[in-house]
């Protein structure tokens, strides 16, 4: 199968695009900021605030379908963009917490401080940015040799955490129609899913062979 | 020489005044004409083609407009929550033209002494004047809104409340098959709101029906509404079908939906914590930044604060 296996060369590519498709929420909203602010709305900070929240949510939610995509579809090189689209999600809620000191506390600390404490939804999103940090700062190939890759992928699990404090923390936001949060809710329960499904499956003689002849890179081989 | 004089220049390249001053303008509709052309993609969705007609009647100047700039025509129209159209800012803007505001009732019963129905142009009857107040949201942004109304306690004269009456009920319209929002249960429709009878009654409270001089815009509440400007605007029940005196404290939609976050009063007071959002700052919008400090009754306490003298307003949210 062509698409499993793509040549270097068609990987730097595809990375590039993928680099530059993911900055393009953000020029967007940069653009419309200085030369279109009539595009945002009545309330252009809110406007910002939240779509770079939402954008967060998509790329860690899509951060996480890498290595079901991949193994669903058979497409080993997916895994070859998953940092990026993590750090993508670091990038982008960092900007979220940026609009949220800037926009609403005007970068007043002890104000800041008093709001994360107070307000639960906010609390739950600062601990997930917080617990972001440390796997951004993991995610070069020298921290993964200096960490161990077993220790790295314990560390890295954290994602799961982070996930789930991401999601409930739009849940709480929303003043009343739970809607949108509920469908990033269904799709990280899909892809958490997965996990605790390969998981189980591979952890049975019979699944454990088929889960390692997948990672082998050999195509959907019955062992029946 | 090589260098042109500016006389050079022939009069059909010298762009026409009024379209000069307009080139930034120009330039930004057609980056945005684009931009949508290429993602099918606009923000705070379609606009209102035409505006509202002007009121016929005339319209008095009030002494209790405040004298800050009001906010334009399109954030005023374009940025709402009416939840009955959808819970998203520009949904009632997008559908809000579906309702149907004629032949519109109020009816106004309860604890008085003469129970009636008025007709909307009977309601337009009543003397109007403009109040440009200013909005606060439970969600600390803030607008100015040059409103038309009249007096709430003109028309409760009209139907003579008894001693009875504590506190009145104010009911939104429900036409569940043209508001696409009441297909789910978000709030317990129709949308009630509810104010103690002195509340009510203080010259401040108005019921509206226009704005800048025109017909009120659907997505504001036409064809009337209430217009309470020291609450969070919630409480400003929108498209009014039912006026009701009552002894009882009403149980108001936010309420019933969440009692910890919006209690019965809701008067705008940055002392008064909210589980969402800090009461202590408001962004008067369209800037970017909470940079106000909110006004205890959102700068009306000279007119109403007697209203809750000796209350304690921790207690009464």
């Amino acid at each position: 199968m062509p698409i499993a296996s793509l040549s270097p060369r068609t990987i730097a590519v595809l990375k590039a695009v993928v680099f530059a498709a993911a900055l393009i929420p953000i020029a967007h909203l940069a653009y419309s900021a200085i030369w279109n602010i009539d595009a945002l709305g009545a309330n252009p900070a809110e406007y910002i605030t939240r779509s770079v929240g939402d954008w967060t949510l998509r790329f860690l939610l899509l951060t996480l379908a890498v290595t079901p995509m991949r193994k669903l579809l058979g497409w080993p090189w997916l895994a070859r963009l998953r940092r990026m689209l993590g750090l993508y999600t670091f990038f982008y809620a960092v900007i979220h917490f940026c609009c949220y000191i800037a926009f609403d506390h005007v970068f007043e600390m002890a104000e800041i401080v008093k709001d994360v404490l107070d307000r639960p939804f906010i609390t739950l999103g600062f601990i997930a940015l917080l617990l972001l940090v440390p796997l951004a700062v993991t995610s070069t190939n020298r921290m993964v040799k200096r960490l161990g890759a077993h220790r790295w992928i314990v560390l890295h699990r954290l994602v799961y955490v982070i996930a789930l404090l991401g999601v409930t923390h739009f849940w709480m936001m929303v003043k009343r129609d739970i809607t949108e949060p509920a469908i990033y809710a269904v799709i990280l329960a899909l892809l958490l899913g997965y996990r605790l499904w390969d998981a189980r499956r591979r952890a049975t003689p019979a699944g454990a062979t088929r889960g390692r002849a997948n990672a082998a890179g050999a195509s959907r081989r019955q062992t029946v | 020489m090589l260098i042109k004089r500016p006389s050079d220049i022939p009069p059909s390249e010298i762009t026409p005044e009024p379209i000069y001053r307009r080139r930034r303008e120009l330039m930004q509709a057609a980056a945005a004409g684009a931009i949508i052309a290429a993602t099918g993609w606009t923000a705070g969705g379609a606009r209102a083609a035409t505006k509202p007609a002007a009121l016929e009647q005339s319209i008095a100047q009030s002494r209790f407009s405040t004298p800050e700039k009001p906010n334009t025509w399109e954030a005023i129209t374009e940025y709402n929550n009416y939840y009955e159209f959808g819970t998203g800012k520009s949904d009632p803007a997008e559908n809000a033209h579906r309702l149907k505001t004629r032949p519109w009732e109020v009816v106004v019963d309860g604890e008085v002494a003469k129970p009636r129905t008025f007709s909307i142009e009977e309601l337009l009857k009543l003397p109007l004047e403009e109040r440009i107040y200013r909005l606060r949201c439970v969600e600390a942004w803030s607008m100015v809104i040059p409103w038309v109304g009249f007096e709430f306690n003109k028309l409760a004269a009209l139907v003579e409340p008894t001693s009875k009456a504590k506190f009145v009920e104010f009911t939104t319209v429900l036409q569940p098959e043209n508001m696409p929002g009441t297909r789910r249960q978000v709030l317990d429709w129709p949308y009630v709101e509810g104010l103690r009878i002195d509340e009510a009654m203080h010259p401040l409270t108005i019921m509206g029906v226009g704005l800048y001089g025109r017909v009120l815009p659907n997505q504001n509440g036409a064809p009337v509404r209430l217009v309470v400007p020291w609450k969070y605007g919630f409480k400003s029940g929108k498209s009014i079908v039912r006026i009701r005196f009552t002894e009882q404290q009403p149980r108001t939609a936010w309420e019933k939906a969440a009692p910890q976050e919006y209690g019965f009063y809701s008067n705008v007071n940055p002392n008064v914590n909210h589980p969402r959002w800090s009461q202590g700052r408001e962004k008067r919008l369209p800037s970017f930044f909470a940079t106000r400090d909110t006004q205890l009754f959102n700068g009306y306490a000279d007119q109403v604060a007697q209203l809750y003298a000796g209350m304690d307003l921790r207690k009464y949210y």
